[in-house]
């Protein structure tokens, strides 16, 4: 069975530490944070000037001048810190946060990714995407692996415009996790009862395949 | 009164010598910390050609979107415009010009615009659309690219509190690109909630120190929420 949202949002919150600052993209990276294990302590950058995001506010607690990068409303958590955009960015292209969980249309074995353009299509723009893939070392890209038509996202070259080039490492997708090394993705772990077979099938780029892939588990 | 006092009375005098063809820096991300009414007062004066330099573009009927209804401007550069049916419209249309730009990157270019720094390499970008026809070099064997920075012949920023000196402080993350925005401006116009006496503002506390300052008004704000999201 593919992956849920939910659980690639856990699988990618095992790769958390305690101490990591975190910056987490719209969709399913911002479920991540609700998988941090307990007594773990993780601080979420949001790029729009917030170190230490928290919950979603209270109708009491509710602020126009208290949002995430989303736009969505948030809180501060203890120990956090606001800041500039300037600033804020500096902290991301520095390479200054431990994580960065983002969504993409296509990701190469080259660790290219494309996940902001779609020629033919209104462009809305890249916001902070190309800033995160250059800046961070540290990057997961969560996706589904194939398109709706069966077209594979994991391919030799991005057939569209880049966000960044050579810049990803890592690729949870709902059917496996998988690390792209010297031109190429090498299978680590495949979605509970799905096959190599069809990874391999659904898998355009070259594909390493180790003589044992572990299935992941979930409690 | 001295020539630090930056006070002015009325919004028309806050936005006075803005010209057709000018560019105006916004502050703002979202419709969080957004100059709404300095963004009123330059649609009430109808003012054109406008490159207007901001993260966002507003929405439909509110925040800079507003200019896009009489077709104020000619040239956005943001980095995400994606809240506005008007907007895309007057792209599709030709009648808009867009310039997206990386968010960091603009927060940079207007940083840099207002340090003096004409110019700086950055890693974003590269091998992307945005570096068609920017100059690239190597630093210790990593990709970076040329990009420009922006200077502004107006910028319009909302701050949380003032003094007449023009020192501000802004409130939570309605921060965000004013400051930025206030360092690049030829004029520097702030409206803020509160105009408080001098002194009362811890000088260690200043975001924006008042050199960078030229107008300051005090408005009163609708500060609508684009996203009201509740914990459940």
């Amino acid at each position: 069975m593919a992956l849920t949202r939910e659980q690639m949002a856990q699988r990618v919150a095992r790769e958390l530490q305690d101490g990591f600052y975190v910056n987490l993209g719209i969709g399913i990276p911002t479920l991540v944070a609700n998988y941090v294990p307990d007594g773990m302590d993780v601080m979420l950058q949001s790029e729009n000037g917030l170190l230490g995001m928290g919950a979603f506010p209270t109708e009491a607690e509710l602020d126009a001048d208290m949002i995430n990068a989303g736009k969505q409303t948030v809180t501060a958590r203890k120990g956090a810190s606001i800041f500039n955009s300037a600033d804020s960015f500096a902290m991301i292209r520095g390479g200054h946060v431990d994580l960065t969980v983002l969504g993409a249309f296509e990701v190469d074995i080259d660790g290219n990714i494309a996940s902001w353009m779609i020629p033919g299509k209104l462009v809305k723009g890249m916001g902070g995407a190309m800033d995160l893939v250059a800046g961070a070392e540290n990057i997961i890209v969560i996706m589904t692996h194939a398109s709706k038509d069966g077209a594979s996202k994991l391919l030799t070259k991005c057939s569209l415009p880049l966000t960044g080039a050579g810049c990803i490492k890592r690729v949870l997708t709902d059917l496996a996790y998988l690390e792209i090394e010297n031109g190429a993705f090498v299978l680590k772990e495949r979605a509970p009862g799905v096959s190599v077979e069809e990874i391999v099938a659904k898998t355009e780029g070259k594909l390493i395949v180790p003589e044992h892939v572990p299935e992941m588990v979930f409690a | 009164m001295s020539g630090f006092d930056k006070r002015v009375n009325s919004y028309e005098e806050a936005m006075a010598g803005l010209e057709d063809g000018m560019t105006v820096l916004a502050g703002g991300f979202g419709l969080c910390g957004i100059p709404e009414n300095l963004i009123a007062e330059i649609k009430r004066k109808g003012t054109r050609d406008l490159t207007v330099v901001s993260n966002n573009c507003g929405v439909d009927g509110f925040g800079l979107g507003v200019l896009l209804e009489d077709r104020q401007i000619r040239k956005m550069i943001a980095s995400y415009v994606g809240e506005n049916a008007l907007f895309e419209r007057q792209l599709l249309d030709g009648e808009l010009e867009v310039e997206l730009t990386p968010q960091g990157t603009l927060a940079e270019k207007m940083r840099a615009g207002g340090a003096g720094i004409p110019a700086f390499y950055t890693a974003t970008g590269f091998g992307t659309p945005v570096a068609e026809g920017k100059e690239a070099r190597q630093f210790d064997g990593r990709d970076y690219i040329l990009e420009h920075s922006i200077i502004g012949d107006f910028a319009i920023v909302k701050g949380w509190k003032a003094d007449r000196y023009g020192n501000v402080v802004y409130r939570h993350t309605a921060q965000n690109f004013n400051p930025l925005a206030a360092m690049a401006g030829k004029i520097t116009v702030v409206e803020v909630e509160e105009i408080v006496e001098p002194g009362e503002l811890d000088p260690a506390h200043i975001h924006t120190p008042g050199i960078y300052v030229d107008r300051i008004i005090k408005g009163t704000f609708e500060k609508r929420i684009e996203k009201r999201t509740l914990r459940e």
